[in-house]
């Protein structure tokens, strides 16, 4: 039972706002000690563990050309792009993209979209392009909401649409687990079928919200501006 | 075939000249640090290869692992002064290039997806897979963003091929150490594993259910996955230890639940643990990173009040359909 004290300097380090790398390796050596490991085979736990998620720093490869197209005016462009499709609002933006990206993960695309690849380059902009039309130039307040909802527009697509893919990891975790585990023999297919309700949930419940995201804009910009002007007084 | 290591040297190659660059750059008031912890994370990219393959010692790259995040809690990589265009002169190019810009953008997802769909299933003359298999993501990802630069090389003319370094640096600058964080949170994740922690937690959680009650077992298990995903920021390590204790020996042979249905809809349930937790780096910190938010939170306080809705629909869905 002692080794769940690993489990306590992570919740104590986050709430403490101490560097994340460093409670993250310092909880990984409370664990591999408490739980009877060797120095050395803790040592091998991190290094045999980054070597074998490099997968997900790959996203790095893309930031060349991102920088070289932002330095040329890719945000200037996409926000002039939106400003003549007056009917495209933040939130109405953001909910299409949200169908899309979680319509194209449920066929298995799931690289199409990603927050290096797709979010800051196309979406963001895209997005505060579409404010700045309504409102001018935007309030931090207003660009810190619209950065924030832009990558959950990202990530609730992927999560809850991936899921309806049948070749997934999350899938073949489950599969693979359980029939060697207890076993049975599922089939793929209906785990992926089953992920059809919450799917649906989900586009309905993130989608509401990020079309309601315009008033909630409309509000804080009528806030703001009030504010503003009483301190100017 | 074609092996994802190559990507993976890639990546190190891209690291190491970064460093080279920070090393340079007198801008940057914490050069020699920045440059030892990009050109270590170089190094470590192209000595992982021989890791996987058992041909080097595991704990030599554990070492390496250790002084990064030594370096990153000591305040490195830090950032030099940035050298890009002006906002008045990316006016200039946007009206010189207009949709031209977008081109290299798009070609990055067109060509990933062309690889994931198609590529990833095509065998060569000899019956193997042309992209290592399980990798054609990645593989497609590498492929797109060389294909990419090319065209935007080609459609932009920059003055020096050096450019794109420089701008690459630029983003990378932002995220910082963060870029790094989920693999040490993958690594967490296994050290969590081999300790028992898994074991631990499924000892808990059977002294917590009233006997005979089929919604508290189905609260239980899709809310416990939910809470450890937040801990652990990884519902793929929530679900073998939730289905140990909760899921297999009560919902499925104490109360005779569709195996299929709780399964699926539980690890949905811990989806909805990684929306909301700084854990899952990759999925909420790195993004807030890339668009420089000031918020590092923000992405997480944008979809808490989506989880939170969604986990309930996961616990009727389960309760009315599986039983």
């Amino acid at each position: 039972m002692w080794v769940l004290l690993a489990i306590a300097v992570v919740v104590v380090g986050f709430a403490l706002r101490i560097n994340s790398m460093l409670v993250v390796t310092a909880a990984g050596i409370v664990a591999g000690l408490i739980g009877g490991l060797s120095p050395v085979k803790i040592l091998d736990a991190f290094g045999d563990g980054f070597a074998g998620s490099r997968s997900v720093t790959v996203f790095i490869v893309t930031l060349p050309v991102i920088g070289l197209i932002e330095r040329y005016g890719l945000q200037h462009q996409a926000r002039k792009l939106i400003s003549k499709l007056k009917v495209l609002t933040t939130g109405r933006l953001l909910a299409i993209y949200l169908l899309i990206r979680q319509g194209t993960a449920a066929l298995g695309l799931t690289s199409i979209g990603g927050p290096a690849q797709a979010v800051r380059p196309l979406i963001h902009p895209m997005a505060a392009g579409a404010a700045e039309r309504r409102y001018g130039k935007l309030p931090e307040k207003l660009q810190e909401k619209i950065k924030a909802f832009a990558a959950s527009a990202d990530t609730v697509g992927l999560f809850f649409g991936e899921d309806i893919f049948v070749a997934i990891g999350s899938i073949l975790l489950i599969t693979g687990f359980v029939d060697t585990t207890y076993g049975l023999h599922l089939e793929a297919i209906d785990i992926a079928l089953w992920a059809i309700p919450t799917g649906v949930c989900a586009l309905l419940i993130h989608g509401t919200r990020l079309l309601l995201l315009d008033r909630q804009l409309d509000k804080l910009a009528v806030e703001l501006k009030k504010a503003e002007k009483e301190a100017a007084r | 075939m074609i092996k994802v290591e190559w990507f993976y040297w890639l990546c190190g190659l891209f690291f190491v000249l970064i460093a080279l660059q920070t090393f340079n750059d007198r801008s940057n008031p914490k050069r020699i640090g920045s440059a030892a912890f990009w050109g270590v994370l170089g190094v470590s990219f192209g000595y992982g290869t021989f890791v996987v393959n058992k041909q080097a010692p595991s704990w030599l790259l554990g070492i390496a692992v250790i002084g990064l995040a030594v370096l990153a809690g000591s305040g490195f990589p830090g950032k030099g002064e940035e050298r890009t265009t002006t906002p008045a002169e990316r006016v200039r190019f946007a009206d010189k290039f207009g949709n031209k810009l977008f081109l290299p953008a798009l070609v990055i997802p067109v060509v990933a997806a062309i690889f994931g769909a198609w590529l990833a299933k095509v065998k060569l003359g000899d019956g193997k897979l042309l992209l290592q298999s399980g990798s054609a993501t990645i593989i497609g990802l590498g492929v797109a963003s060389i294909l990419a630069l090319i065209l935007g090389m080609v459609l932009l003319k920059p003055k020096s091929p050096a450019v794109p370094l420089h701008e690459g640096r630029r983003l990378l600058e932002h995220i910082g150490w963060t870029a790094i964080l989920p693999q040490m949170l993958a690594t967490l994740g296994l050290l969590f594993n081999a300790s028992g922690v898994g074991k631990a937690v499924g000892h808990v959680t059977d002294h917590l259910i009233p006997k005979g009650s089929l919604i508290a077992a189905v609260i239980l298990y899709c809310v416990g996955m939910a809470i450890f995903t937040i801990i652990m920021g990884n519902a793929f390590a929530a679900f073998p230890v939730m289905t140990a204790a909760v899921g297999w020996p009560l919902l499925v042979q104490q109360f005779h639940g569709t195996p299929a249905i709780v399964f699926a809809v539980g690890m949905l349930a811990g989806f909805c643990g990684t929306l909301c937790t700084p854990m899952a780096a990759n999925f909420n910190l790195v993004p807030a990173a890339l668009l420089q938010m000031k918020d590092q939170y923000g992405p997480i306080k944008a979809q808490i009040p989506t989880a939170i809705p969604l986990l309930a629909c996961n616990i009727v869905i389960m309760y009315l359909v599986a039983f």
